[in-house]
């Protein structure tokens, strides 16, 4: 089945790392949002400083986008490999604008329509080839019929710190490539480009990434201290808040090793700091310890996880969903946790910003799962809603004889924190008594076990449901997690369109699982599981929880986002 | 810890309601179930990284990390390397009896090379772990060795450690009576001396060779280095001592942050 994106038009910008990709990304994506466009980027990029073979999709649209999909309208290369590396992604009404040289002999182009732009010669006229990348960002956003002020205005800003000269040379570059822009267009070369309508309220619209929206939840929960060894892709959050610091009152601080990370984090929660790991599934092997020491003493912790593909190295920078099953058993012993999984940026936002009330109020390890995907795609959204969010500290004035563990109806202990109140603020590794002295005390053990899971089924209450979409009523199920959610949804709206009828369920949060989900599942004549991992990881858990088997699974773990194209033939398939 | 006094000469008396003991796992790690207190007993290896980020949530409190050899040397000793670099204003007490007493007397990182033990049924050959050199060669900013068995020196050794503003470094001789039969204390009161006074405990080239001396082991505060501390470093307490407990996210500022996404 075809699909006409007669909305959107795709454009990919492929070369190796260090030739200013993202450079050009960052001004295309801002200059078309400003103008009132939607746009949506997200860039796949190898375990590499300089060379190799990246590069970034970014989709303009009339209408809202933030879904991925294969097909290129644009191809600007930077490199003789890049046409070769996107090769699948092309078609007969692809264009590929660029130095012929690096693609006129390449079979892989010959189908397409190719436009010889010398991007660098005109760079070399204004005075050097440093500025090829705005003389591309000038034919890209001129064929997009861009405003001219507003890109000249934006180059002024981005350069300003490097001198007149500079900023005069980069504007002079992006209206030289905006001229060339007319000149394509008028000589017919290239194929009806959609008329994209504006719409001026998108322009002061919020333009993040996955990583943006994790970082500022937290700061939006209240985060004051950051513990993080650097791991691709987690590390952008731990940057971001670093960034921030200053500003916000943040403690920083990238630890000797993730053990070191997640016992500081263990350590600022107790003196009554609310604090962010961000790791991978590597490093997070590594904190498990630490988990299981904040499941045995209740103490709050929160942990971002980006994952990519394992096991060990893995593919550092590729995508996966293959960490549940790891942040769900690890960490020796039984004890109650969160995990979230958002699927949009206002979730990721808002799930981030949740964690912390919830890891405060429960007094529970919260964690939660992004990938490489999501921390690196980015589109436009209205707002955040982040005046709503309240921080909820979740903290008493202790008296004399405080007892860290009290036993109650509901499992939860005031927490109190040391320096505030008379009582004495202790916890303890071993299994222990309710004033945290060691126990072996068979009742007290169970007594203390089932304290944790009272809270579980608390937690269990308050789970996020699952968004519903599509037709409710229909007994076809399709189910994702996490960062599939915009590709599943216009997979399912386009199956929709032909006819198909299905209710999609997406979860934001994987465990504990909301009990209204089993109402989807009991009538379901088909279940469709979707994961970007190799088993089904998330089909797994709904079996455990209700005893409900997947009719079919679509799995991919190549290391690469499933895209809305993939995802309409692999389902259409299975309806 | 004894109630706030106004009467010191120095700044070691604490409320007991501002100090926190940390400790680790071992016979050493259980020192704070026996003291009526704030406390942590928290994993092996890990506890200078629990009272690090204590110290650096809200610098008011005062911190005491307390375990043994093995828990900070083996199991923690990439922490161990690392505190000392930060140089958060607490003090670190080693008990260190070169064995593993919990676990029934197998050999530890500072066990001489030779003890025999049910595990190292050969003796020992791996080259026993110098904690003294090792903190000074990483210009730790506080480093001193006491013994139990002589309480007014060791006291004295620990008030200068709570005065000391940085990283204080205690490694404390503490016989295990019941797993090391060489290491006792008649062994520690003839195989130890004292510092002499006129010793001076800035020049790190002297105090590394005093560290390095294994026929006697000088006992004393080795090495002293003032340098800025983790808390100072981290800048958020310049304008606003607070604890982070006390603080609130501000609106506005996260406000202005979201806008400048548009």
């Amino acid at each position: 089945m075809t699909i006409e994106f007669n909305d959107s038009i795709s454009i990919v910008l492929c070369g190796a790392a260090g030739q200013g990709i993202a450079t050009v990304e960052t001004l295309l994506t801002t200059a078309l949002k400003k103008s009132g466009l939607h746009v949506f980027s997200t860039q796949e990029f190898m375990s590499r400083v300089r060379g190799g073979t990246n590069s970034t999709t970014i989709r303009v649209s009339a209408n809202r986008v933030q879904s991925y999909c294969e097909k290129i309208d644009i191809l600007v290369p930077f490199t003789k490999e890049a046409v070769s590396h996107v090769k699948n992604r092309l078609s007969p009404t692809s264009c590929i604008l660029g130095d012929k040289q690096l693609f006129e002999k390449n079979p892989d182009a010959q189908s397409c329509i190719m436009v010889d732009v010398n991007y660098e010669a005109i760079a070399e006229e204004i005075g050097h080839r440093v500025y090829s990348n705005s003389v591309a960002v000038g034919v890209l956003a001129g064929i997009l019929r861009t405003d001219r002020a507003l890109i000249v205005e934006l180059m002024a800003n981005k350069f300003q710190s490097k001198g007149e000269k500079i900023v005069n040379n980069n504007i002079e570059a992006v209206k030289r490539g905006c001229d060339l822009a007319d000149e394509i267009m008028a000589s017919n070369k290239l194929p009806p480009i959609p008329s994209l309508t504006n719409q001026p309220s998108v322009g002061s619209e919020l333009f993040l990434s996955g990583r943006d929206a994790v970082a500022l939840g937290a700061i939006a929960g209240g985060c004051n201290y950051v513990l993080f060894y650097p791991m691709a892709p987690s590390t952008g959050v731990g940057a971001f808040l670093a960034r921030n610091r200053l500003e916000f009152g943040i403690v920083s601080d990238q630890t000797e090793d993730e053990i070191s990370a997640v016992n500081k984090a263990f350590g600022a929660w107790y003196a009554g700091a609310r604090a962010l790991v961000t790791t991978s599934g590597g490093g997070f092997a590594l904190m498990t310890e630490g988990l299981s020491l904040a499941g045995v003493t209740e103490m709050p912790l929160v942990i971002h996880l980006g994952q990519r593909p394992g096991p060990a190295t893995g593919m550092p920078t590729r995508t996966e969903q293959g960490d549940l099953e790891l942040v769900l058993y690890s960490g020796h012993g039984d004890f109650p946790r969160v995990i979230y999984a958002p699927g949009t940026l206002k979730e990721a936002f808002s799930v981030t910003q949740h964690a912390f009330n919830i890891a405060a109020e429960y007094q529970v390890p919260v964690i939660i799962l992004t990938d490489h995907y999501f921390i690196n795609t980015s589109y436009n959204i209205p707002s955040l809603d982040h005046k709503d969010t309240k921080v909820e500290k979740h903290i008493i004035e202790t008296k004399s004889g405080y007892k860290r563990y009290e036993f109650s109806e509901d499992g939860i202990s005031p927490r109190g924190i040391p320096g505030r109140g008379t009582g004495f603020i202790r916890v303890d590794s071993h299994t222990h008594t309710q004033d945290s002295q060691i126990t072996e005390d068979p009742i007290v053990r169970r007594k203390m076990v089932d304290k944790g899971f009272k809270k579980l089924e608390l937690l269990k209450k308050i789970a996020i449901k699952p968004s519903i979409l599509g037709d409710g009523n229909s007994k076809i199920v399709v189910i994702s997690w996490g960062s599939t959610f915009h590709n599943v949804k216009d997979a399912v709206t386009e199956l929709g369109k032909k006819g198909y009828s299905m209710v999609y369920l997406h979860f934001s949060q994987v465990y504990p699982i909301h009990e209204s989900t089993f109402n989807y599942l009991e009538n379901a004549k088909k279940i469709i599981m979707i994961e970007n991992n190799a088993t089904g990881q998330f089909a797994q858990q709904l079996y455990l929880e209700f005893g409900v088997k997947m009719t079919s699974k679509i799995l991919k773990y190549t290391g690469y986002p499933f895209s809305i194209e993939e995802l309409v033939s692999k389902l259409e398939k299975e309806l | 810890m004894a109630k706030q006094e106004n009467s010191g000469d120095y700044n070691s008396n604490i409320w007991c309601n501002i100090a926190v003991i940390v400790t680790g796992i071992g016979q050493a790690g259980k020192f704070s179930h026996f003291i009526e207190g704030n406390m942590i007993n928290g994993l092996h290896g890990r506890y200078l990284s629990n009272a690090l980020a204590i110290k650096a949530s809200n610098p008011e409190l005062s911190v005491f990390a307390i375990s043994g050899d093995g828990c900070t040397f083996s199991e923690g000793g990439n922490h161990f390397l690392h505190t000392i670099r930060y140089n958060p204003s607490i003090v670190n007490i080693v008990h260190d009896n070169g064995v593993y007493g919990l676990t029934k007397g197998q050999a530890s990182p500072t066990s001489e090379i030779g003890v025999k033990t049910g595990v190292q049924t050969l003796g020992v050959y791996n080259t026993p772990f110098n904690p003294i050199a090792v903190a000074i060669a990483q210009n730790a900013s506080f480093v001193a060795r006491g013994f139990v068995g002589h309480a007014e020196e060791t006291k004295n050794i620990l008030k200068k450690a709570i005065a000391h503003k940085g990283y204080a470094f205690i490694d404390l001789f503490s016989p295990c009576v019941s797993f090391n039969r060489i290491n006792t204390y008649k062994w520690y009161r003839e195989n130890t001396y004292y510092l002499e006074d006129d010793y001076s405990p800035f020049d790190q080239k002297e105090a590394v060779g005093r560290a390095l001396e294994r026929q006697k082991l000088p006992l004393g505060i080795f090495y002293i280095n003032e340098r800025p501390t983790y808390e100072d470093n981290i800048q958020i307490y310049k304008n606003d001592t607070r604890p982070l407990w006390q603080r609130d996210v501000s609106i506005e500022k996260l406000t202005a942050l979201i806008d400048s996404y548009r």
